[in-house]
């Protein structure tokens, strides 16, 4: 078992001849290594400053921009040929964005896919975090379209950089103290922002805030990759994470009345499906991999409904 | 599975294969050559080399193939290649005063010392169809005009003074001088953008920028959104030498070859401060090979961006940086705006049940006929840290 | 009296012609300062340069704290600029426009200064908002009500509520009545006068209309191709102007 720190061994530079050179034209993980160094050193900065968003370069890579480049810059800066590798995108294995970005690691380092939770070292994630409570010796790792909560309310970087410099959060509040002025309660259902390790105002991407309490004190190490704008960020492993609200208006998750009609679970996320044309719905664990485990393990006649074709 | 869009691996894999059919067209047609793109799309080229950031005829008419013409995912191609190339080194400044000119003018200057070059430009083709190219195969058959030669395609004298040292020799124009100090410019394909940007790091953006984009803001600072008064002190077109100092070799310099470049330098209003007397202020564009439209609109927005420097009020986007330099680039705005295909199945449905949640209260309110209280739902889980 | 805020030597220039040169100048606990002079005489690039939006090219700016320490504010960290600005002085923008979150409601206006300074009660923040929007004489039901629904006259009083809510020691504000009907004029400056006698803190108003001077300052000082050219108290400067300037600021408007 691999801990969050062994991939420093990786680090040296393999050489054309070593079999991590795979494909011929694209070194191991398709970065270059001293790019990846470069993501490495931006990583130790974003570890030693939780919550803090470390500028790094960024590069093109062969996916676009806003399709998880961050996520993928990182992936391949700490994927080493014994990794095994897990990728979700809204809590499913089988998403075609998932599909694509496996598959392109496998195509770059020929290291182990996984879809268990359990098997993974490193899980790539866009807006979900795994049911299944993670272990100190995995790193999840986050794809982040717009890493700073503010950028909703204050356009400009160079302002937003001295907020959070000087730790001047007062507009961020003012979003809350509205939403409840108008709605009654807070109006943000995903990528709610969270205050880590009581200092650094950063957004958890754009998970729903469901999953906003298993960032608080996780055992994994959870690092944040925004490609396009060019910012890394970390939770270190037993980490405080505070959602945003108020004394008298605690921060709250949605819970559901239904359980998952496949796999029973009665405290996963579930999504609502549509299932004929009659607007019939029904509720099914986004967590693909939770929701297929729950059901392997349960005796025959216990199994809920059977999945439709 | 339960979802179409789910188990997406031989969807993606069908997709492939039909795009790849698509991009073939019909194949009892001679298929396209890289090669000839490069020679008869070599505007389309140009543009790809310059916002691929990336000189390299053929590579570039490769991903225009690739791409079947769209060529902000060719431009795409081309930079993401372009990231995996190891980094030799950095070049001396181009000297484009020693440009071997095809195409020379200058707008200020009717009898410009060196002269004007027309060269080649559609300028002033009249823009009617041409139906003898509907033709295939056999050449267009140039008429013969008297004391023409074609084939006379570099007019420059051995040097052709640029125009903007001409004015700086008689003192109309500030020289921008970099202090002895400044640090070396930055690399933005190896650093981050940092805020507020230097001028160097401004150019390499704009150079890179999204040719309609740096277009229609300059056409903005003309139209008064960030008023610019430019006019084009030259624009020139022609192959320049790229040299580089060899460590290894005790510091020669080497000639390693030629590009392709256009460049434009825009002769703006004046303006004066305690460091600098009373002088035309410039605008400065440069794209690889005949990229005028590119050249003359980075040079435009360049002068808006130095607005702040030079203590002009800031009215518009085009003079601000941070607007401009975060949004010019088509390859991070293509990905984010098509991100939006992605699917987003997560964060709609919490969006509806929160939506479903206020309308909830609004009808309770409605049916009270009171004020709703600020309180959250009870059967809401409160969670403890 | 000692000075709350004192600048020496305050310059700084545009385009080498166009700003302010060379301005002495001394702010007192609970009294209320005017700089008057027509556009281009420098008066605003003053208050920009006291209020620490504009860094001058020379002169020095002191700071006197609570606890009767002097800072020089040229060399003072941005930390303690930044909790200078947000909780011990105010600034009143001339354009509502411009001092206020034009997307959030009254309440959460007059809140934000509580909360960037750590306020984490709901209940508590409305209730102050709207004992403060009782202060300055709005409607206090209308809490929930975004400022453009507000008149100009009332966004002004919203600005200054908002300002006033960390308890200030010192306010800047740029021509607060301009574009405003004189009866509102009236009334705003009726309510700031109250509010200054009330609260004793300093404040620096800068006008075009002498009027405005008249009302509310103690101390005049008379700008002009960006210097001060006269000052002194109020009724000495308006009754017994010494420069040519001054005299003809003076009888060119109406009392009002």
């Amino acid at each position: 078992m691999k801990s969050p720190c062994q991939w420093n061994e990786t680090v040296t530079l393999p050489s054309k001849n070593d079999a991590v050179f795979r494909n011929g034209d694209y070194n191991f993980a398709y970065l270059d290594e001293q790019t990846k160094r470069m993501i490495r050193r931006a990583l130790l900065k974003a570890v030693a400053i939780p919550g803090y968003q470390v500028p790094f370069a960024a590069r093109e890579m062969p996916l676009p921009y806003g399709w998880g480049t961050g996520g993928i810059q990182l992936t391949a800066a700490l994927i080493g040929p014994r990794d095994v590798l897990k990728v979700i995108d809204q809590g499913a294995d089988d998403t075609t964005n998932a599909v694509n970005i496996r598959s392109f690691f496998e195509r770059m380092t020929d290291v182990a896919t996984t879809t268990l939770v359990q098997e993974a070292t490193l899980i790539q994630t866009r807006h979900r975090i795994p049911e299944t409570p993670l272990r100190a010796d995995q790193i999840l790792i986050y794809q982040v379209p717009l890493p700073d909560p503010v950028s909703r309310l204050e356009p400009r970087g160079t302002e937003r950089a001295n907020m959070h410099a000087f730790g001047d959060y007062g507009l961020i509040n003012v979003k809350l103290y509205e939403d409840i002025a108008q709605h009654g309660s807070v109006a943000m259902a995903f990528d709610y922002p969270v205050i880590v390790n009581g200092r650094y105002l950063a957004s958890p991407s754009p998970i729903p805030k469901f999953d906003n309490p298993k960032l608080h004190m996780n055992p994994a190490l959870q690092l944040f990759g925004a490609g396009r704008e060019r910012r890394i960020y970390a939770i270190p492993p037993f980490t405080s994470v505070r959602s945003l609200d108020f004394d008298d208006h605690p921060f709250t998750i949605q819970p559901w009345d239904e359980s998952c009609a496949l796999c029973g679970a009665p405290d996963s996320f579930l999504e609502e499906m549509t299932v004929d044309d009659r607007g019939n719905r029904q509720h099914i664990c986004s967590d693909s991999d939770y929701c297929a485990q729950r059901r392997a393990t349960q005796p025959a006649h216990v199994r809920h409904q059977e999945a439709m074709p | 599975m339960y979802v179409a869009v789910k188990g997406g691996e031989k969807a993606i894999e069908a997709s492939r294969r039909l795009l790849e059919k698509q991009r073939r067209g019909d194949s009892r047609l001679a298929e396209l050559s890289v090669s000839q793109i490069r020679e008869q799309l070599r505007l389309a080229v140009a543009r790809v080399m310059t916002e691929g950031s990336l000189y390299d005829e053929e590579l570039a008419a490769l991903a225009i193939k690739q791409a079947a013409g769209d060529l902000v995912e060719a431009i795409f191609l081309l930079r993401a290649y372009r990231t995996t190339l190891p980094r030799f080194g950095y070049s001396a400044p181009l000297d484009v005063g020693a440009m071997a000119v095809q195409r020379r003018i200058s707008a200020i200057f009717k009898d410009v010392p060196g002269g004007q070059f027309l060269g080649a430009t559609h300028d002033f083709t009249q823009r009617l169809l041409d139906f003898s190219l509907l033709a295939d195969g056999g050449d267009t058959v140039l008429p013969a005009i008297a004391g023409g030669d074609d084939d006379a395609i570099s007019l420059s004298p051995a040097r052709l003074a640029r125009v903007y040292d001409l004015l700086e020799q008689r003192g109309l124009i500030a020289q921008e001088e970099a202090p002895a100090d400044a640090p070396d410019p930055v690399d933005l394909a190896l650093e981050p953008l940092h805020l507020p940007a230097e001028r160097p790091t401004r150019l390499q953006n704009l150079a890179r920028g999204d040719e309609g984009f740096l277009l229609a803001m300059a056409y903005a600072t003309q139209r008064g959104y960030g008023g610019n008064h430019p006019f084009t002190g030259e624009l020139r077109f022609g192959t320049v030498s790229v040299e580089v100092s060899v460590d290894e070799l005790d510091g020669a310099v080497i000639d390693i070859g030629d590009l392709a470049v256009t460049e434009c330098q825009t002769i703006n209003q004046f303006h004066s401060s305690p460091d600098h007397p009373l002088a035309f202020t410039q605008g400065y564009g440069l794209a690889f090979g005949h990229s005028e439209r590119k050249a003359i609109a980075m040079a435009l927005v360049d002068r808006a961006l130095c607005s702040e420097e030079l203590g002009e009020t800031i009215t518009s986007p085009a003079q601000d940086p941070e607007f401009m330099l975060l949004h010019s680039d088509n390859v991070e705005a293509s990905g984010f705006v098509q991100h939006l295909k992605l699917p987003h199945y997560v964060d709609f449905q919490v969006e509806v049940e929160l939506l479903r949640r206020f309308q909830a209260n609004a009808h309770r309110a409605d049916a009270t006929d009171e004020i709703p209280l600020p309180v959250e739902r009870d059967r809401d889980l409160a969670i403890q840290e | 009296m000692t000075a709350l805020l004192s600048g020496r030597g305050l310059t700084r220039m545009f385009d080498g012609k166009n700003g302010c040169a060379q301005i002495d100048i001394d702010l007192h606990p609970g009294e209320v300062t005017c700089i008057v002079g027509e556009s281009g005489s420098g008066k605003t690039t003053l208050l920009n340069l006291l209020s620490l939006q504009l860094r001058p090219d020379a002169g020095s700016l002191y700071y006197r704290t609570d606890d009767g320490a002097r800072i020089d504010l040229g060399l003072a960290s941005e930390i303690d600029r930044r909790r200078l600005m947000r909780t011990e002085w105010g600034f009143v923008r001339q354009n509502p426009r411009d001092g206020l979150l034009r997307d959030v409601s009254a309440g959460a206006n007059i809140s934000e200064r509580l909360m960037a300074n750590g306020a984490r009660h709901y209940g508590a923040l409305r209730d102050t908002a709207i004992d403060w929007m009782r202060k300055v004489e709005l409607d206090h039901g209308r809490v929930d009500d975004l400022p453009r629904d507000f008149s100009g006259g009332m966004q002004q009083r919203l600005q200054i509520a908002r300002n006033l809510v960390t308890g200030p020691r010192l306010l800047f504000m740029d021509e607060p009545t301009a574009g405003l009907d004189v009866s509102v004029q009236a009334r705003l400056l009726d309510l700031l006068r109250t509010l200054t006698s009330q609260l004793g803190i300093a404040i620096l108003i800068v006008t075009h209309d002498i009027g405005v001077a008249r009302l509310l300052a103690h101390r005049l000082l008379v700008m002009r191709r960006g210097r001060i050219i006269e000052t002194g108290l109020t009724d000495q400067v308006l009754d017994d102007p010494q420069q040519p300037y001054t005299q003809m600021l003076v009888s060119s408007v109406l009392p009002v």
